[in-house]
């Protein structure tokens, strides 16, 4: 190939880096992945920055300062494409639980010396600011779902993912539904597919770290919940409020169980 | 029953004797056993693989495994999973290419499993669901290279559930084609036995090998007796006549909008259901671009991807979704293939998270057509 490599850029946020890890963790496809592509600012992986523009950013994390609101401008302009990675991306992330309370009182009860503190009052998705060209869900993300996202990239085509239902991936497992023969309560019939149903595999309730599916019915499985699970109504609003908590038909549907 | 074949009657523990039968001819025997809280359908070794004093209690979006003091074998009804899932898999790669050439390479990946399946305890309704995947999926070469050469034991069901309406749908209880020997189990305080009829040239030769005796009319007897109970025992029914027209007239109904206000779309209906064959293909490339594959996967008329036409989804609302579900199931689907879609399993009724009852909507839907 005599074409240079399109540019890869990843961007960190207000994230806790697991989901640009999940790039790494790509043992052994990441010869192929670097390959394929220039790693021109990664810097999980190098401390050699190379300048934009870039081809294909990875935009890990929530808004959650000033600056940077500043730079997610400019990693936009930089960048030809530009893909969101993980619930801090796509939907503020479990920090976004300030969104619904107090954040002067948040910061009081964390930080000895909360002046020392420069944050905004909400942390929002990348999308809430720049223009995205695929937001890829997560928490954190699949690493076969990253592949084929930078595949599809890279083959110029529109990546497989699927927004269905957990129980959707549950099913063709073979897994027996917890809910059903169980009784423990899942989030697996609301949540975004991608996972696999891992938790499920193991026997627990979904706990929803891929956000809504496509056309979510929440109040519909807590009333479920409430009624043949016997979840009183507390249960059911924290279920609702953990990694996609702003996400908006999770965060309406907590809203609905605040007691 | 009706006994076009011979018929006669063995010790339970002589199941032992026909699994190994199977296994020695070279049979994969997929059977009931209990996994996870289930009694559900995978690869079994011996009888003692089998659910044996286990059985079910099952309700709308409920199913829980309890003891049965008798020790019945297949004392339960149907589980999460149908033969479906052996004979139209989850997900099957079509083809793969290699594109690194000058001109691509399509290599076909159309494969009989390693070995013929044997399935061990398929009920009536099951047997239908079998015979109507072989109409709905007779062009399609990946299903009958899997279809090929399944060895069917049959069994006459003897647990029906609250949620199965077989009898309704004409499926069952009893087994009437479809399989090569079909069983019977006669449990009771004394003794333990099966009576078991062949129907094939391959369950001849099974049950030559078995220890048997000639059935005798008491046992004939019992077995009528027990095929009436479990008609008896169903929890559901359904009114079949004039079904097909009022569904089709019933397009319009507000009651489609009430369901969907329960729905969550999240498919497992579908999945459960041992007759819906729907599928999505999925293709992929590598990073390299130079290796391609072509994936089918069940699909499910609940998903918005499945109405996906240029410029979006054609059955956007829940409620278009669950009226194409049920309308399909029970009405259209016999202008399509001749038979209703529904052999009254019941496992949608059960499996659905929020226990959304197929008979209980269509109810709805005629009382609105003839109040
Ligand atoms: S276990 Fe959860 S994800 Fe799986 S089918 Fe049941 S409700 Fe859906
Ligand atoms: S529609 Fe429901 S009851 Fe009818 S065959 Fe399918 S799963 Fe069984
Ligand atoms: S009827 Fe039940 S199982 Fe089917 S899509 Fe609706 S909620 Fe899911």
């Amino acid at each position: 190939m005599s074409q240079p490599r399109p540019k890869l850029a990843v961007w960190k946020f207000a994230s806790c880096d697991g989901c640009q890890l999940s790039l790494l963790d790509c043992e052994d496809e990441l010869l192929a992945v670097a390959e394929a592509l220039d790693f021109a600012m990664f810097r999980e992986a190098t401390s050699a920055d190379v300048a934009g523009p870039y081809d294909l950013s990875l935009v890990e994390g929530s808004i959650t300062t000033e600056h940077d609101l500043a730079r997610i401008q400019e990693v936009r302009r930089q960048s030809k494409w530009l893909v969101t990675i993980g619930a801090c991306a796509t939907a503020g992330g479990i920090q976004a639980l300030r969104n619904f309370r107090d954040h002067g009182e948040f910061l009081a009860a964390v930080y000895a010396r909360p002046d020392y503190i420069d944050s905004l009052a909400t942390s929002t998705p990348i999308s809430a600011h720049v223009r995205v060209d695929f937001e890829l869900h997560g928490c954190p993300i699949d690493k076969r779902q990253l592949l084929e996202v930078i595949s599809a990239f890279l083959n110029r085509r529109k990546p497989t993912i699927s927004a269905t239902s957990v129980c959707s991936e549950c099913k063709r497992r073979g897994i027996v539904c917890v809910m059903v023969a169980h009784g423990t309560p899942c989030l697996g019939p609301v949540t975004h597919a991608g996972c696999g149903a891992l938790c499920p595999a193991v026997n627990r309730g979904c706990y929803g770290c891929f956000g809504p599916m496509e056309t979510p019915n929440t109040a519909a499985l807590a009333a479920w919940w409430r009624g043949a699970l016997g979840q009183d109504s507390r249960s059911v609003g924290r279920a609702f409020s953990t990694f996609n908590c702003a996400a908006e038909p999770f965060a309406k549907e907590a809203a609905a169980h605040d007691d | 029953m009706e006994h076009d074949g011979e018929l006669r009657a063995m010790g339970a523990e002589a199941l032992d004797v026909l699994i190994a039968a199977l296994v020695a001819r070279g049979y994969d025997v997929i059977g009931p056993t209990v996994r996870d809280g289930a009694i559900d359908l995978h690869k079994i070794h011996g009888m003692g693989d089998l659910p044996i004093g286990v059985t079910d209690e099952q309700e709308a979006g409920r199913y829980r495994l309890a003891p049965r003091a008798d020790g019945a074998v297949f004392g339960f009804s149907n589980g999460p999973s149908s033969w479906k899932r052996h004979l139209h898999p989850p997900q099957t790669r079509l083809w793969h290419a290699d594109l690194s050439g000058d001109r691509p390479v399509y290599v076909s990946d159309v494969e009989a499993p390693a070995r013929p399946m044997a399935f061990l305890g398929v009920r009536g309704c099951d047997l239908a669901a079998i015979a109507i995947l072989d109409t709905v999926l007779a062009a399609d070469e990946h299903y009958q290279a899997r279809r090929q050469n399944v060895a069917v034991v049959a069994i006459n069901c003897g647990q029906a559930g609250a949620t199965c309406f077989c009898a309704s749908m004409g499926t069952g209880p009893a087994a009437r084609s479809g399989f090569d020997l079909a069983l019977t189990e006669l449990v009771g305080d004394t003794k333990h036995e099966f009576l078991i009829e062949t129907a094939t040239p391959l369950g001849t030769s099974l049950l030559a090998e078995l220890p048997t005796r000639t059935a005798t009319d008491e046992d004939l007897a019992r077995a009528a007796a027990i095929l009436e109970t479990t008609r008896t025992q169903m929890g559901r029914t359904l009114e079949t006549a004039g079904l097909k027209e009022d569904i089709a007239a019933a397009a319009e109904s507000p009651h489609w909008q009430e369901v969907a206000a329960r729905c969550l779309t999240c498919g497992n209906c579908t999945m459960v259901c041992p007759t819906c064959f729907c599928t999505e293909m999925e293709d992929t490339s590598d990073l390299t671009g130079a290796h391609a594959e072509r994936w089918r996967h069940w699909e499910s008329c609940f998903t918005l991807d499945f109405s996906y036409a240029m410029g979006g989804s054609v059955r956007h609302s829940p409620a278009s979704r669950y009226r194409q579900w049920l309308t399909h199931k029970l009405s259209t689907w016999e202008d399509q293939f001749g038979t209703s879609g529904c052999v009254g399993c019941g496992r949608c009724i059960a499996w659905c998270p929020v226990g959304i009852d197929i008979t209980a909507e269509a109810k709805a839907l005629q009382a609105e057509a003839r109040p």
